[in-house]
């Protein structure tokens, strides 16, 4: 995959409330913007859990959104609050494991915001382009490189049994 | 898959091996005091190279699944692990992934923040206790005038024993308990096992077991264990101490709260749970005590200065990343860009 033709993967958690229906608002109103986010909806904010960003990034996505209802506003009370501090935790744990922070972002969107949030997508769109492909699983994944090596182990073990008595 | 062989005693057989890990693992399994006596009762026990001599081509010569049970301790980081979790696998009725190391990469796995040769560099170079001269690194081939002589390839990434081999059960901790590895135990020797691919173990969280007393928590600063006294009776996570309790398994008897220690989470997620230090932070996260974006990443910053290590201390190998990140990933290619170029673009 060259530099030219890279697409970044976004994955997006979408809360019920808001930051959903200004995904829909922004179809109905036909406004344009990138279509690199894979959306998933989720009641709130509070129900993204870090797991699923940490799964969606080691199964390939470039870069992850989270977005909902502004801070006040949300549907069950505080739970934005809650998306609030994990996201700042997850940043900080994802910084220490080398992964660009701008690969995460929160963002706030009401249900009438639908021009916001497609712009917050386009935008994202193009911060995770410039920082291209994370590809997670190549940081861990040798394949088959070590294979020689293993097998030879038993080779040389007949081998060692083959010295005359 | 042919019956085993019956021994001549008529017992089952039982191997034990260590791969990279520190023998704690080794040490607990005495810790079940006289009944290890029980355990030589009913299995003759064909390999334990911490105990006794024995030698890989003994096993090699074990028709398959002609072990009864294999515990296995320790991560896998070189070629030569990988050959014995293979064998092991091939020749054991029972796999079981014994202690934090196996089930999760433990101590050994946090060097997946490094790379291969971060490490030689350290540990041939750098340590103030190391002479050597003539920058010598261990090569998987060398040739002397007799031939080429062979080290295992140490490798990049450490691996846990079920992201090597197929594992049937895992006994988790830093070491095991010796009740814990005793019931373990008793459950084998019965036949009355959970489904292949359990923890053996208890399916709640040190939490349970713990005596404080628990209130509402809410944190505008975390501690480090060297700052305050904690208070004996209440929650330590309360007081401000990071304490894994809340995501690890039960099964230890919260032997680090009991002595006002906070717990650091040696035996894992609970049941059910993926990723052990995406709860940590779901939960250590949800109890700061602020709604200021500032505010709040002041706390993480200045109260979680190594969040990987506080977080993932025993289970990075086993997490979803599994590692920090390697220079030149995404197959080099594509540099990585530093944030700050981001920042202006």
């Amino acid at each position: 995959m060259s530099d030219e033709t890279f697409e970044p993967r976004i994955v997006g958690f979408l809360c019920n409330w808001c930051s959903y229906r200004a995904a829909d608002l922004a179809g109905t109103a036909r406004i344009h913007y990138a279509p690199n986010v894979r959306i998933i909806r989720t009641m709130c904010t509070g129900r993204v859990d870090p797991t699923f960003v940490l799964k969606a990034l080691a199964l390939g996505a470039d870069g992850v959104m989270i977005a909902g209802c502004h801070p006040g506003e949300c549907h069950y009370l505080e739970q934005n609050f809650k998306a609030l501090r994990r996201y700042q935790m997850l940043k900080h744990t994802l910084r220490a494991l080398g992964i660009e922070e701008k690969r995460l972002r929160l963002q706030w969107a009401s249900a009438a915001e639908g021009a916001q949030l497609a712009a917050a997508i386009s935008e994202m769109t193009e911060t995770v382009r410039r920082l291209g492909p994370l590809n997670w699983r190549d940081n861990w994944d040798e394949g088959d490189r070590y294979e020689q090596a293993i097998e030879s182990l038993a080779r040389e073990h007949a081998e060692a049994l083959e010295v005359p008595a | 898959m042919s019956e085993r062989e019956a021994s001549p005693s008529g017992k089952g057989k039982l191997a034990l091996y260590w791969a990279a890990s520190c023998g704690g693992c080794e040490i607990a399994v005495l810790g079940i005091d006289d009944k290890i006596l029980q355990v030589a009762e009913a299995f003759d026990i064909i390999f334990w190279p911490c105990v006794m001599d024995g030698k890989v081509r003994d096993v090699e010569k074990v028709p398959d699944k002609g072990i009864d049970l294999c515990l296995f301790n320790g991560g896998i980081r070189t070629s030569e692990q990988e050959y014995m979790a293979r064998l092991l696998r091939r020749k054991s009725k029972v796999l079981v992934a014994f202690g934090s190391c196996a089930h999760e990469g433990c101590i050994p796995g946090l060097a997946n923040l490094s790379s291969k040769e971060e490490i030689f560099q350290t540990a041939y170079h750098d340590t103030p206790s190391t002479d050597n001269p003539q920058g010598v690194e261990p090569q998987p081939e060398t040739k002397v005038p007799e031939g080429t002589l062979h080290l295992p390839v140490f490798y990049d990434t450490l691996k846990t024993l079920d992201q090597t081999v197929p594992v049937d059960y895992y006994l988790p901790g830093c070491p095991p308990e010796p009740e814990r590895i005793w019931d373990a135990l008793t459950a084998i020797l019965q036949g009355e096992l959970p489904p292949p691919g359990s923890v053996i173990g208890a399916t709640t969280t040190v939490c349970e077991e713990c005596q404080r007393t628990r209130h509402e928590k809410k944190i505008k600063e975390f501690k480090r264990t060297w700052q305050i006294i904690p208070d004996p009776d209440t929650c330590l996570l309360e007081q401000g101490l990071i304490c894994a309790g809340i995501a690890t398994r039960a099964g230890c008897g919260a032997l680090c709260p009991q002595v006002n220690s906070p717990c650091i989470g040696c035996y894992g997620p609970n049941e059910g749970v993926q990723d052990f230090g995406a709860c940590m932070m779901s939960a250590i996260a949800s109890v700061i005590d602020s709604d200021d974006p500032e505010e709040i990443e002041r706390i993480i910053e200045q109260g979680i200065p190594d969040p990987v290590g506080t977080f993932y201390r025993f289970s990075l190998a086993h997490s979803l990343l599994r590692r920090g990140r390697l220079k030149g990933s995404g197959n080099g290619r594509v540099p990585v860009v530093a944030d700050a170029a981001v920042e202006e673009g």
